[in-house]
């Protein structure tokens, strides 16, 4: 058993990245090419990492399950991307970027990672600039920020409510152009379905052509996990329909620590269910909050009218809304993380004060930036006179070319028109803070084996800020990993191909080969999606917004119960020589059953409030969470022990070197 | 809800393998809830499949939310289906009624070969990228990135035509079977920006020439292809490519 080794250098933590840089070993030009790196995964942290070795001479592989690398979830991202550039002369700074990112993360990031990612931030933006990523301007031509949530100073930079895409799209031109060039092979439609160790180091992985059916091997010299988060383990969530744990879950099967599966966060503005044949949930971006305001009817009597359709929204008066976050958290009102304005949605739907029928839904409400909006254009344009009318529609065109495509999202979705009526939302699973440990390097503990963007623990603590998700991944995939991977690599010049007929080949390949047969020949009587949606409303109701003792043991029962019949009751239509997507559902909802069961031990045994972890035993007077930091401010890092009940946890003890450590406070 | 449930026939394409000859297959569902997406009304049919011991429908899908490119069904002889402005994903069944007939088809183009049911492979989109659509820039090498002003009004263009997303609508629709659309979208978007112009005339003689290479068809100005694309890209673009390409093909004879 390892102990665990965070790498972290020594020294101030503001010199720690710059004194590892020039350090760290590197591999010459004509060795690269003939060391193989394997990246699963194309979003932007695998784009990006993939571009980046191949260009330093690297012979990369790159693989992703849909038909393009240009589709991987990070294209959905919508608000923004954090940077410490300072351009609005506001204040910002590397040192803030950094100080704010550790509390939104409730003290349980790393220090040393953290600060390297606000130092490499600024950096990110000019790449993605100079690959031809559209990003917002003003009419000087140059730049423009807005702010999110967690924040006082205007830090991020976006592409309408597009920005996901638009980053993605640069590391794909990036990924198509070493492509092009011979230097990265693709590899669409393809799954990852386990890694092979040899010595106790990843040596290759063993994948599926989803087209075909066929099983392949393919030895590398490293293997970069960039195979996103897990946030589908609750069945509904904001994530694309593939997103799921397997590379993580079977890397973690083969020795690679987990680290903090329990940090899970629940997005506050994502439109409501709206029956049971939900498929997924959809996210309206933060950046909502920055002008709309979030309200409940302040009585009960109006909610329930609201909940039964017989009073409307708009008949409320000013004196009968409840702004439940500006009046709780006065100083960032509706800005306030991502953690807390949820659970304040649920505390107000749980006390029966919902807007929709289920119960379970708030107001974000535009009428109030559509008349600031649209006074300044009035004053802009000289309209002294203006009637509030024109006002109101001067407003709304101010509104529509900021938000416009999520408007008319939200239209789409609920057949309402949220120019006229305010929206409706709530709270829904959305991004893993925990994902698989790495140490400084981005190394997991299996050496060679490496973990980039939301697929690792890394940097978000025990919640993650708006807006940097993206700085993450492409921090990993542009800035870290080309420096981190060579200390590795440098010792493996002399290693030669990686064989792929050996015996660790043959037995992981006849594991999966064994796992696709069971399910294609179990004649079950229930659908994949029947055990799903079951094990997603265990999450939802006792691993979700609000966790306790009691809910978390029983759910760790009643998942081992939809687990057992899984495997014995599960049906799975189709061929294994086929292009059979039945069957890729089976193959990562048979590790979601198990993923489940350690986030659950994870959130049992974690003892206090942080994040989006909330346990209703540790809260304060007013409700909010209540860290412990004398006993808890450690890292997870369970390890695998032939069940997920069996896991084994390692602590790595956070020091707080720079920032004092408080209760976080958004009053 | 179940008094409220519309009542379908769909008409579904089945083609087991790419080589297979597929054919139109009725499907009846019942207690369809306006509030469904199509995609989710295409869940419940693949439920009652699988329970049924048969083969559910492929189809292509991941972000449900209009932004991955992935969806691509043809439905009653549209791309994406009735709507304009959105995709497949985006559908829900309120736009349709009681008692409608709906057929859905793959995308149907050469370039576009059929993998299974209404799945295509639309490798040839990624192909034409790598011929070009990109700058070639290295990690790392990038000045500040305000170093760098851009007329909004260009910024603004560049990303309305950055916008599409590869979903192959466009050369689904077309008479032709063109690419043009995706093809002058990327371009358009890299020749409007002072990073881009640099490799502007290669780009767009390599891209063009490898779309010819895929085997799409020549573009005769229909317009289909901005009726259904789910992003607004506009035709503007593809007269620009036009311009690019004129000046380009000129320049390299010199
Ligand atoms: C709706 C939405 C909006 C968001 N908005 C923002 C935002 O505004 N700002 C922000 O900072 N963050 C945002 N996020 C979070 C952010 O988008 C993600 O955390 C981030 O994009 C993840 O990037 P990634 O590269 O780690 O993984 P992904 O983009 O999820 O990529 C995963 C890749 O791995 C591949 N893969 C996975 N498993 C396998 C396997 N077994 N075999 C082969 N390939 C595999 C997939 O094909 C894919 O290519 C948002 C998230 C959602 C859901
Ligand atoms: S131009 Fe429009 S229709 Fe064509 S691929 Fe792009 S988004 Fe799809
Ligand atoms: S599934 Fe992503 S655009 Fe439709």
């Amino acid at each position: 058993m390892c102990a665990l080794n965070s790498k972290i250098p020594v020294g101030p933590v503001d010199k720690k990245w710059t004194d590892y840089k020039d350090h760290a070993l590197l591999v010459n030009p004509s060795n690269k090419r003939s060391i193989d790196v394997i990246v699963i995964g194309s979003g932007l942290a695998g784009a990006s990492a993939a571009a980046s070795l191949a260009e330093m001479g690297y012979a990369v592989k790159c693989f992703c399950f849909q038909d393009s690398p240009r589709r991987a979830h990070s294209i959905a991202a919508q608000g923004g991307i954090n940077a410490a550039k300072n351009y609005k002369n506001d204040g910002d700074s590397t040192y803030r970027l950094f100080y704010d990112t550790i509390k939104g993360g409730d003290y349980r990031a790393r220090e040393a990672n953290v600060h390297r990612l606000a130092e490499v931030s600024a950096a990110i933006i000019d790449q993605c600039v100079a690959q031809g990523v559209p990003f917002a301007r003003e009419y000087g031509g140059l730049l423009d920020n807005r702010s999110f949530g967690g924040t006082q100073v205007q830090r991020t930079f976006y592409a309408a409510g597009q920005t996901g895409q638009q980053l993605l799209l640069g590391a794909y031109s990036a990924l198509s152009k070493e492509i092009s060039k011979g230097s990265v092979k693709m590899y669409n439609r393809h799954e990852m379905m386990d890694v092979v160790n040899v010595n106790g180091k990843t040596r290759g992985v063993i994948v599926r052509n989803l087209v075909t059916g066929k099983i392949e091997r393919h030895g590398g010299h490293a293997v970069l996990l960039c195979t996103g988060g897990y946030g589908n383990v609750f069945f509904l969530s904001t994530n694309a329909m593939g997103c799921n744990v397997s590379a993580a879950w079977k890397a973690h099967k083969r020795g690679a620590y987990f680290g903090n599966p329990c940090y899970t966060q629940i997005h506050p503005t994502c439109i409501p269910v709206s029956g049971d044949h939900q498929s997924k949930l959809t996210l309206m971006s933060e950046s909502l909050r920055n002008d709309g305001r979030i309200w409940v009817p302040a009585k009960l009597e109006d909610a329930k009218a609201i909940q039964q359709g017989k009073k409307k929204a708009t008949e409320l008066a000013e004196a009968d809304r409840d702004y439940y976050l500006e009046r709780r958290y006065p100083a960032f009102g509706n800005l306030v993380p991502r953690d807390v304005a949820s659970r304040a949605a649920k505390e107000r739907c749980d006390a029966g004060h919902g807007v929709n029928a289920t119960g379970e839904a708030v107001f974000l409400d535009y009428a109030a930036a559509f008349e600031r909006y649209g006074h300044i254009e009035a004053n802009k344009r000289n309209l002294v006179n203006a009637d509030s009318a024109t006002i109101i529609a001067m407003g709304k065109e101010v509104v529509k070319e900021k938000y416009g495509n999520l408007f008319d999202m939200y239209q789409q979705i609920t057949g309402e028109n949220p120019y006229e009526v305010p929206m409706k939302i709530y709270p829904a699973v959305h991004y893993t803070m925990g994902g698989l440990w790495v140490d400084y390097e981005l190394m997991t503990t299996v050496p060679g084996l490496y973990a980039l963007g939301e697929a690792n623990f890394s940097d978000h603590g025990a919640n993650r800020l708006g807006a940097s998700a993206l700085m993450q991944g492409l921090a990993d995939g542009y800035f870290v990993i080309p420096y981190t991977i060579g200390n590795y690599l440098a010792n493996d010049i002399r290693t030669g191909k990686i064989p792929t007929d050996t015996p660790e080949f043959d037995e992981a390949e006849k594991a999966v080969k064994d796992r696709i047969s069971f399910f294609v020949n179990n004649k079950g009587t229930r659908t994949v999606d029947h055990f799903h949606k079951r094990l997603g409303k265990v999450m939802w109701d006792k691993c979700g917004m609000a966790r306790n003792a009691k809910g978390l043991t029983e759910a760790v029962g009643e998942i081992r119960a939809i687990r057992e019949e899984f495997w014995k009751d599960v049906r799975v239509p189709g061929s294994e020589s086929d292009f059979n997507p039945e069957l890729e559902k089976a193959c990562r909802v048979a590790d979601f059953l198990e993923l489940a069961e350690l986030m659950c031990l994870d959130a049992l045994s974690r003892e206090e409030s942080c994040g989006g972890h909330f346990r209703e035993e540790h809260q304060t007077e007013e409700g909010e969470a209540k860290r412990d930091d004398v006993g808890m401010a450690f890292v997870s890092a369970w390890e695998f022990a032939g069940d997920p009940g069996k896991a084994v946890l390692h602590k790595e003890e956070l020091v707080y070197e720079n920032i004092k450590v408080v209760q976080r406070s958004y009053k | 809800m179940a008094d409220h449930g519309m009542k379908l026939t769909l008409k579904i394409w089945r083609q087991k393998g790419p080589k297979d000859a597929g054919k139109l297959v009725d499907y009846p569902v019942t207690d369809v809830s306006p509030d469904m997406s199509f995609l989710e009304m295409l869940d419940v049919l693949n439920e009652q499949l699988v329970m049924k011991g048969e083969e559910p429908v492929a189809f292509d899908h991941d972000c449900r939310e209009g932004i991955c490119g992935m969806c691509s069904l043809y439905i009653n002889g549209r791309a994406h289906g009735p709507q304009t402005g959105i995709t497949t994903c985006q559908l829900h069944m309120r736009s349709f009624n009681d008692g409608d007939t709906i057929y859905i088809e793959p995308w149907r183009a050469e370039a576009f070969p059929v993998i299974k049911d209404l799945v295509v492979d639309r490798s040839a989109f990624d192909r034409i990228i790598q011929a070009g659509g990109y700058i070639s820039v290295n990690t790392g090498a990038a000045q500040d990135a305000n170093c760098l002003p851009v007329n909004k009004k260009d910024a603004d263009a560049a990303f309305s035509a950055a916008m599409c997303i590869g979903c192959g609508a466009c050369v689904a629709t077309c008479k032709n079977a063109s690419a043009m659309l995706f093809v002058s979208a990327k371009v358009s978007q890299l020749a409007l920006l002072p990073q881009g112009r640099i490799e502007a005339e290669e780009r767009v003689l390599n891209m063009v020439q490898q779309m010819d290479v895929e085997g799409f068809g020549n573009c005769t100005n229909t317009g289909a292809c901005e009726v259904e694309c789910p992003k607004g890209i506009s035709l503007q673009n593809i007269a620009r490519l036009n311009r690019e390409y004129l000046s380009a093909a000129l320049m390299s004879e010199k």
